[in-house]
């Protein structure tokens, strides 16, 4: 090549400087964990469905979702949201309304009659569900999309459990439990209502390949109060079940509610609806140690329930009660005080906890039976093969999610058992924190608030008190997600590199480094609003 | 549409403050977020890691030459930005690119102007230097230009220091700063008070047609700037703040959150003007005491040990406590704004 004068080389590109030698550290993408789906009891990852339900998307969102948890309208009402509590949006501003999002896409559904995945290709094999819980029902559907046949034996009338016969309908409006079950139904799970098992080994004769023991704590736990004989004593869970039947009992103008937990605000609650003037709640703990969560309590207050913190009942005579005062130790207990009042009441409502009516077990070879639930290992498994057990029937947390989040798992675990496998737990991704997301970017945008009945028109009927998202505000609420832990595509690794060695692949593609020209500055992983580029030390080349 | 509680719905999950948004329409996204952006200076160059000046060179001519069509030249001053992306016979650039000399960028600007217009050519013209150059060097032809009011607009990458001959002060080197000529003498420390230029109001006094400053932590703002420029003609002064983990003595991954801070201490001023009046402002967001922007920085670091220094420190609090009463930087910023301005913190100026 023929050069101008004074010139010694041809000009080159600067391509040819494969800078990517200089790195001591270089960027990777890597997706992790975000804290609500970490959080989350039912093993949901909201994360991954408000993904699709940011872009309007919401079949994909809604699929995404009942993946793991076929209730999501169920769940949008009943959920104390712990993916809320540990969502990092929380410590920016308020976390995301995930539960809310949650509610919005199961009515969406609901409404358009969307229909769960299919069932997968027939193995052949028959599962025996006892229960028609949350556990019970979640199992079925999860056993059916991996192709088994279901039976599902369920005490009563009606399907739901304690979604149907524990949860007062101004929470959980029927036609959205009937719709949500119907729906698991249409898979062909095949279910038997009024069949309570009575003899496990008789069932199991049947020839069912394997068993979930999944019966609800529907018992309401007897403590011993001393009381007069024409005192008038019911059990909360018998009180709601009546309700919840049409058969509410006469209850009278002043009750009170022994207990402190949701059970207790749900007692007090409904009684006020009965007609009861005065629905006072007996708690001998305070306020911070109270179980019940503490929106549900305030929804309480508004609508007249008075508490009566540190109190226990003494006894019970007709028309009034004795309580007394209590104190709290050093260790957070209470202790007993001396100090005497009375109270009028025309009903004493105990709430002081559930048991299951596990009789059926006694004597049933290999399945223990301990401070009244069944014994399971990690895999749910009992001590007699091929029966597994969960939800309420299990020690644990007693929740709804809890529930169907033990419905998911056991099916898991009962697939690997039908097809001879070992049961495995999935590795889950390393949680993303707070620290590592980069929240400058995120614009500020306060929580959408659900509008709530008037306290008003809540004590007169059964009415549903918390009322759902229109759209708009769900997709706004969907969009205030982070994306902790997950690439969104926001381009900010690719705008932010001084180098131009981030390569864009395209929408849903992500993108790629390259690493021939990557100085390993770490701009990428800074700026990375979702904390999803890790820098990791450079390997040492092979010498 | 807005929802129940009255507010617009946006794309929260980025704001406006990342680089692209897969839920707007592409043609809506930054320069920055195209697959097609011209790359105007390329991988391969011998910046140091972490390179503010690169980033912003990329940022303004990507931008410029989707402004332009294509049809510009890029006038370059002597500096770290020609050094690093042209040793010999190597070039980085992918622009139609020209460097003469360290103080006359401005003038070779001015020329190459008045010849394509002679030539009946509608090129247009970018210069651009470092804050030596501009500010120290060049600034006898910079002025020249602006007083002609040539067609050109000349760009500033202000890193505060002579840095790629081994990090000396500059007329833009901010007070108290450290550089390797600004070495504790007696009991003094680090470069002196009331000796830097402000290039961006000595500009703005030339009432030439438009002045701005960006920072590379606001790239929308940046490329706001950039069309904004090169939708007018006549002479145009942009001057970007550029951190450099070099002479600033910061790590090469806190580029852009150093910049961020710059603002949001209200220690570099964002603002722009036409005419010699003040327009638009970028208010602060988030506002942060100065010593969170001086502190991570190595060229500060006299001022917290072996004893913290608060005279010091307290007089770079007043720098920024002037910058935000003069250009009303604390005003509440529209975080969630309704029609009219965009959720990006602009204001106009009362």
């Amino acid at each position: 090549m023929e050069l101008p004068y004074g010139i010694t080389l041809p000009v080159g590109s600067s391509l040819g400087n494969r800078t990517g030698a200089w790195r001591v550290e270089r960027p990777v993408y890597a997706d992790g964990r975000a804290p609500c789906g970490h959080a989350c009891p039912a093993h949901e990852d909201p994360q991954d469905w408000l993904y699709a339900a940011e872009e309007g998307d919401y079949r994909t969102a809604w699929t995404r979702l009942v993946a793991a948890n076929p209730f999501p309208a169920v769940m949008g009402r009943v959920c104390y949201h712990p993916c809320e509590t540990a969502c990092n949006r929380g410590r920016l501003d308020e976390a995301v309304g995930i539960n809310a999002v949650e509610r919005f896409l199961g009515d969406h559904a609901l409404t358009h009659g969307w229909d769960l995945p299919g069932p997968g290709p027939a193995t052949g094999r028959h599962v025996l569900v006892v229960g028609a819980g949350p556990t019970g029902l979640t199992a079925a559907y999860q056993l059916r999309r991996l192709g088994h046949e279901v039976t599902v034996r369920d005490a009563g009338h009606e399907p739901g459990g304690m979604m149907r016969y524990g949860i007062p309908t101004y929470r959980l409006p029927r036609d959205v439990l009937d719709a949500e079950i119907a729906r698991i139904v249409r898979l062909g799970v095949g279910l038997e209502q009024d069949s309570q098992v009575t003899d496990l080994d008789a069932a199991l004769e049947e020839g069912f390949d394997a068993t979930l023991l999944a019966v609800g704590a529907q018992l309401g736990h007897r403590a011993y109060v001393p009381a007069g004989e024409a005192a008038r004593v019911l059990d909360a869970v018998t009180l709601l079940h009546d309700v919840a039947e049409g058969a509410a009992p006469r209850i009278g103008r002043r009750v009170v509610v022994y207990g402190g937990g949701s059970t207790a605000v749900d007692a007090a609650r409904t009684v006020r609806r009965l007609g009861a003037e005065e629905s006072v709640i007996v708690y001998r703990r305070d306020r911070a140690h109270m179980p019940a969560h503490p929106a549900e309590l305030a929804e309480a207050l508004d609508e007249g329930v008075v508490v009566r913190w540190l109190t226990t009942v003494a006894r019970a005579e007709p028309g009034r009660l004795a309580v007394e005062r209590m104190e709290l130790d050093e260790a957070g207990f209470p202790q007993p005080t001396g100090e005497i009042e009375e109270l009028s009441a025309d009903a004493l409502v105990l709430a002081v906890g559930q048991d299951c009516d596990l009789a059926f077990l006694d004597g049933v070879a290999g399945v223990e039976v301990r401070d009244g639930v069944v014994q399971v290992d990690e895999f749910l498994r009992t001590g007699r093969a091929g029966v597994f057990a969960g939800g309420d029937t299990v020690p644990g947390q007693r929740s709804v999610t809890a529930a169907i989040g033990h419905g998911t798992r056991v099916a898991r675990f009962i697939d690997a058992w039908l097809r001879g496998r070992e049961p495995t737990v999935a590795a889950e991704l390393p949680v993303v924190d707070f620290e590592q997301l980069n929240p400058w970017y995120f614009a500020d945008a306060p929580h959408a608030v659900r509008p709530r009945l008037e306290a008003a028109r809540r004590v007169t009927g059964f009415e549903e008190v918390v009322q759902g998202l229109d759209e708009t505000t769900a997709l706004y609420e969907a969009r205030r997600c982070m994306s902790c832990g997950s690439c969104f595509e926001c381009d900010n690794c690719y705008g932010v590199c001084p180098d131009d060695a981030v390569v864009k692949l395209g929408p849903g593609l992500r993108f790629e480094i390259d690493y021939d020209y990557c100085k390993g500055c770490g701009l990428c992983a800074a700026e990375c609003p979702a904390g999803a580029i890790l820098m990791v030390p450079e390997p040492v080349p092979p010498s | 549409m807005s929802t129940h509680l009255g507010m617009p719905l946006m794309y929260y999950q980025v704001g406006s403050f990342a680089v692209g948004n897969r839920l707007v329409d592409p043609d809506l996204r930054s320069e920055q977020a195209r697959p097609d952006r011209a790359a105007s200076l390329t991988k391969g160059h011998r910046a140091c890691r972490g390179c503010g000046e690169a980033l912003g060179a990329r940022y303004v001519l990507d931008t410029a030459m989707r402004a332009t069509g294509g049809r510009m030249v890029t006038v370059n001053a002597t500096g770290c930005l020609e050094v690093f992306s042209t040793p010999f016979p190597e070039t980085s650039w992918r622009v139609a690119w020209l460097h003469s000399l360290f103080g006359n960028a401005p003038a070779v600007a001015s020329g190459a102007a008045a010849g394509l217009r002679a030539l009946g050519t509608d090129v247009r013209v970018v210069a651009q230097g470092g804050d030596g150059g501009t500010v120290d060097i060049g600034l006898g032809c910079l002025s020249g230009m602006f007083e002609r009011d040539d067609d050109v607009l000349y760009v500033c990458y202000d890193n505060g220091g002579y840095m790629n001959t081994g990090v000396q002060r500059s007329g833009a080197t901010p007070p108290a700063a450290r550089t390797t000529t600004t070495q504790p003498v007696g009991h003094s420390y680090g470069h002196a008070f009331g000796q830097g230029k402000d290039a961006p109001r000595i500009a703005l006094a030339h009432e030439i047609p438009y002045v701005a400053t960006a920072t590379v932590a606001d790239l929308r703002d940046l490329e706001a700037k950039v069309e904004r420029a090169m939708s007018l003609r006549g002479a145009r002064y942009l001057h970007v703040l550029v951190p450099c983990p070099l002479g600033w003595g910061t790590a090469p991954h806190e580029t852009v959150r150093i910049a961020r801070l710059a603002t949001e201490s209200g220690f570099f001023p964002v603002f722009e003007g036409e005419r010699g009046r003040v327009t638009t402002v970028r208010r602060i967001r988030h506002r942060v005491p100065v010593e969170e922007y001086l502190r991570p920085q190595g060229r500060y670091a006299h001022l917290f040990t072996p004893h913290r220094r608060e005279d010091v420190l307290g007089r770079l609090q007043q720098i920024a406590d002037a910058n935000v009463e003069r250009y009303g930087l604390a005003a509440p910023a529209a975080a969630i704004s309704t029609a009219g301005g965009g959720p990006d913190g602009h204001g106009e100026v009362p």
